[in-house]
C-alpha cells in the first residue's frame, strides 16, 4: 500500500507521455503529406533566426505591451517547468522535495519560481482582460468565434489555475514545515517562499493532516494539470510554444518580394519557346514516367510540408490580419483566417487516413472553396505586410499565391479583368491594349 | 522641352559598339500610362543632367510578367522573363535601373534563376548614388521647407527592405519630411499589388487608396512622395476623392528632383 501514490504517479506519467507521444507522430505525419522541399541550405543563418526570433522573441518586442508581457509568461513557463523536474521525481519515487540538499541555492530557486509565478499570473490576467474586457479587435475577427476564442480562454485559465496550485502548494508546505509533529524525514524545511508567504495565514488552524491533506491535493492538481495541458497542446493553438523553433528555423531565407519560380512551367517554357525540340518525341528509354504536374494547391496536400508546419504553427495572434490592407478596409481577406483554415482542412485530412487505414479517401472536399473563398484569394494586394508582422516567420501570402496559381493556371478562373490583362500582356506584351511598336512615343510626346 | 530628351536605345549602343553604363527598364506603366510617362520623363533628365551613359531597350522590352506572376500566371510570367532575359542577355547588360519597384523586385530577385543575372537598382538608389557620388548636384530650393510625406511602395521597401534611398533623397531637397504613422515595414499597401491595379476591388467598407491617403493627410503634407507608378496613381486617386487636390500634390522622388533642379 505504501507504494501506491508512486504507482498512480508512475501510470499517469506513463499514460499522459505515450498520449502526446501519439499525437506528436500524427502531426509529424500529417505535416509530411506537404511536399517536399528543399530547406537544407544556411544552416547557420537559419539557426541564428530561430535563436534571434524564436528563443530570443525579437519581433514580440514590435508591440510593446504584449511583447513585454508575452516575455514574462514564456520566461516564466521556462523557469517553472524546472521545478516539474523535481516533482517527477518526487511522485515516482516518493520523496519530498528532492533537490532541497541543495541548500541556498535551492532557496534561490524556488524563490524565483515563486516570483515568475506571481508575475505569469498578473501577465495572464492583463491578457484576459485585453481579449475579454478591453476586446482588442484583432481577438474578435469574424474568424476567432467558438472554438479559437474558447481555445485562447482555456489556456488563460489553465495558466491561472496551474499558478496558484503551486503558490498554494507552497504555502501549505511551509505551514507543515515547522508543525510541530512533523515527521522528521518528510517537509524538510527548505526553499524561501517570498509569494507564498502571504497566503501562509489562510492555512493557520489547520491540523497537521488537514494541511497535509491540502498540499496532496495542490501538488497533485499541479502536476496532473501540467501533464493535461501538454496533451492540450496538439489540439490547440498554444501548440507554438513547442512548434515556433522549427518554424523560425524552417522560414525563409529569401527577400520577402521573391516568389518562387515553379520548374514544371519553366521546363514547359523552355519546351515551348524551343524550335528545336520535338513535344511529340517519345520520352527517352528508362526515363521515369511523367506524372502531369499539378500547378498550385487547391487541398493541403499541394502545399509545402513547411506551410503545413506553419499552419500547424500559428497562434492565432492576428498580428497578420490587423496590417492587412484588405482586411482593414473590410475586405473578406484574413491570412490569419488562412492560416486557421489550413490547420483545420490538414486536421480534416488527417483524420479522414486515420478512419480510412492509413489512405486517404477523397471525401468530395477541398481547401480552394469550401475553406478558403476565390473572393478573399483575389482580394490580396500581395504586400507581405502579414509576412513582416508574424512574429513566428509564417507567410500567408504564400499559400494564397498556391492557390491562385491554381485557379488561373488548372481552372483558368480568374476575374474578367485579369484574364483582359493577361491576354494583353500575351498579345502585345504590357498589362493594357497597346502595341509593343509603340513602347518608345512617350520620347516625342 | 521633350525633344531635348536624349533617350539612346540598346541597339544604338550595338551599332556603335559601345555599352552603356545602365540600362534603363521604362517598364509598361512608364511607357504607356500617361502620369507615369511624366515620371520616366523626368528621371531622363536627370540622368541627362548626371550625364549618365544609358540606354533604354524600347519596342524590344516588353512585360516583365510581374503582374501575371503576382496574378498566378506562372506560364505567362516565364514565358515574359524568358523572352526578356533572352534579350537581355543579348545585349549582355550588366546593370539595370527602374522606376517601378514592382519590375526592380521582379529582375532583382525572380529572373536570376531563369538565367537573368544583373545589378539592378531603383531609381532612387541611382539618385541617391548620383548624388553621394556628386555627379548631381542638387542645389535648388523649390521645396525647401516644405512638408513632404514619403509613401513606401511595398515592393522597394518589405520586400527588398530599401527604406533609405528615397529618403536620402528627399532631404537633399531640405524638404521637411514628415512621417506617417504607418511607415517603412509597417507602411500600408496603396492597395494596387498583386494585380489590384486591373481590377476592382473585392467588397468591403473602403478602398484601400482611401485609407492610405488618409494616413498620409494627418501629416498635413504638402506633397506626397511616391517612388512606384502605380502608388502614385493610387495615391492621386485617394486625393481626388478626399477633394484635396488643391492643396497636396503626389509626385514621385523623379519628379521632385527635376523640378527642384527645374530641368
Ligand atoms: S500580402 Fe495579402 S494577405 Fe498579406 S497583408 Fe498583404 S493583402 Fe493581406
Ligand atoms: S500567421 Fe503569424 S501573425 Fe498571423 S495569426 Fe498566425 S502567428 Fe499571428
Amino acid at each position: 500500500m505504501q507504494y501506491l501514490p508512486n504507482m498512480i504517479f508512475a501510470i499517469i506519467l506513463i499514460i499522459a507521455i505515450g498520449f502526446f507521444v501519439k499525437n506528436v507522430k500524427k502531426l509529424i505525419r500529417n505535416i509530411k503529406l506537404g511536399l517536399d522541399v528543399d530547406v537544407s541550405d544556411n544552416k547557420s543563418q537559419r539557426l541564428r533566426n530561430m535563436t534571434m526570433i524564436a528563443f530570443g522573441q525579437s519581433k514580440m518586442v514590435r508591440r510593446p505591451i504584449a511583447g513585454f508581457l508575452h516575455a514574462i509568461v514564456y520566461v516564466g513557463f521556462i523557469v517553472i517547468n524546472i521545478e516539474v523536474i523535481e516533482i517527477i521525481i518526487d511522485g515516482l519515487f516518493g520523496t519530498h522535495r528532492v533537490f532541497a540538499f541543495l541548500g541556498t541555492f535551492y532557496d534561490v530557486l524556488i524563490g524565483s519560481f515563486e516570483v515568475f509565478a506571481l508575475l505569469v499570473l498578473v501577465a495572464v490576467i492583463v491578457f484576459w482582460i485585453r481579449r475579454n474586457i478591453i476586446k482588442l479587435k484583432r481577438f474578435w475577427k469574424n474568424e476567432m468565434t467558438s472554438w479559437p476564442k474558447n481555445d485562447a480562454n482555456y489556456i488563460l485559465y489553465f495558466e491561472m489555475v496551474l499558478m496558484c496550485l503551486f503558490l498554494i502548494m507552497n504555502a501549505v508546505d511551509q505551514t507543515i514545515q515547522i508543525m510541530p509533529g512533523t515527521p522528521e524525514n518528510h517537509y524538510v524545511e527548505a526553499g524561501s517562499y517570498p509569494i507564498s508567504q502571504f497566503l501562509v495565514p489562510l492555512f493557520q488552524g489547520f491540523n497537521f493532516e488537514s494541511a497535509v491533506i491540502v498540499e496532496r491535493a495542490a501538488w497533485w492538481l499541479h502536476i496532473v494539470g501540467i501533464l493535461i495541458f501538454l496533451n492540450y497542446l496538439y489540439y490547440s493553438k498554444h501548440l507554438h510554444i513547442l512548434l515556433a523553433f522549427p518554424n523560425t528555423y524552417f522560414g525563409s531565407l529569401k527577400p520577402k518580394g521573391q516568389v518562387n519560380n515553379l520548374e514544371a512551367v519553366t521546363k514547359e517554357v523552355k519546351m515551348m519557346m524551343d524550335p528545336s525540340v520535338d513535344p511529340f518525341a517519345a520520352a527517352p528509354e528508362g526515363a521515369e514516367e511523367e506524372v502531369p504536374a499539378k500547378f498550385g494547391a487547391s487541398d493541403v496536400q499541394d502545399l509545402s510540408w513547411v506551410q503545413l508546419l506553419s499552419a500547424y504553427t500559428c497562434t492565432e495572434c492576428g498580428r497578420c490580419t490587423s496590417s492587412c490592407p484588405a482586411n482593414l478596409t473590410g475586405k473578406k481577406l484574413s491570412p490569419r483566417k488562412v492560416m486557421m483554415d489550413t490547420r483545420d482542412r490538414l486536421e480534416e485530412v488527417g483524420k479522414n487516413i486515420d478512419a480510412n487505414n492509413g489512405v486517404f479517401k477523397d471525401d468530395g472536399k477541398q481547401l480552394l472553396g469550401d475553406y478558403i473563398s476565390h473572393e478573399e484569394l483575389w482580394a490580396c494586394t500581395t504586400c507581405n505586410a502579414c509576412v513582416e508582422e508574424c512574429p513566428i516567420s509564417i507567410n500567408p501570402l504564400s499559400i494564397i499565391l498556391e492557390m491562385r496559381r491554381y485557379l488561373v493556371m488548372e481552372q483558368s478562373a480568374a476575374p474578367s479583368e485579369l484574364n483582359n490583362m493577361m491576354s494583353n500582356i500575351e498579345n502585345n506584351g504590357a498589362p493594357w491594349p497597346y502595341n509593343q511598336m509603340d513602347r518608345l512615343n512617350w520620347k516625342n510626346e | 522641352m521633350s525633344d531635348e530628351l536624349k533617350v539612346p536605345t540598346m541597339a544604338d549602343y550595338m551599332a556603335e559598339g559601345k555599352q552603356p553604363e545602365v540600362l534603363f527598364w521604362v517598364g509598361s506603366a512608364g511607357s504607356f500610362d500617361d502620369r507615369a510617362k511624366k515620371i520616366t520623363k523626368a528621371f531622363v533628365k536627370i540622368l541627362n543632367k548626371a550625364n549618365v551613359d544609358f540606354a533604354v531597350l524600347g519596342t524590344e522590352e516588353s512585360c516583365t510578367g510581374d503582374v501575371a506572376k503576382r496574378a498566378g500566371n506562372e506560364f505567362l510570367f516565364q514565358m515574359q522573363a524568358l523572352m526578356n532575359i533572352e534579350v537581355l542577355n543579348a545585349y549582355e547588360v550588366k546593370k539595370i535601373v527602374t522606376c517601378d519597384p514592382h519590375s526592380f523586385n521582379c529582375l532583382k530577385n525572380e529572373y536570376p534563376s531563369l538565367g537573368g543575372n544583373y545589378e539592378v537598382v531603383h531609381h532612387t538608389q541611382f539618385i541617391q548614388d548620383l548624388i553621394a557620388s556628386g555627379r548631381l548636384e542638387v542645389e535648388g530650393e523649390l521645396y525647401k521647407g516644405k512638408r513632404i510625406t514619403f509613401h513606401d511602395p511595398c515592393y522597394l521597401g518589405r520586400a527588398n527592405n530599401e527604406y533609405d534611398a528615397p529618403r536620402t533623397v528627399l532631404e537633399s531637397t531640405k524638404a521637411n519630411i514628415v512621417e506617417m504613422k504607418r511607415h517603412k515595414l509597417n507602411a500600408l499597401c496603396c492597395g494596387a499589388g498583386g494585380a489590384q491595379m486591373f481590377k476592382e476591388p473585392e467588397k468591403g467598407d473602403m478602398d484601400i487608396n482611401v485609407l492610405r491617403t488618409e494616413d498620409a493627410l494627418k501629416t498635413k503634407p504638402n506633397i506626397i512622395a511616391t517612388g512606384c507608378p502605380y502608388c502614385n496613381t493610387m495615391m492621386t486617386d485617394g486625393i481626388k476623392a478626399k477633394e484635396k487636390e488643391k492643396d497636396v500634390a503626389v509626385l514621385d522622388i523623379a519628379e521632385l528632383i527635376a523640378n527642384n533642379e527645374n530641368l
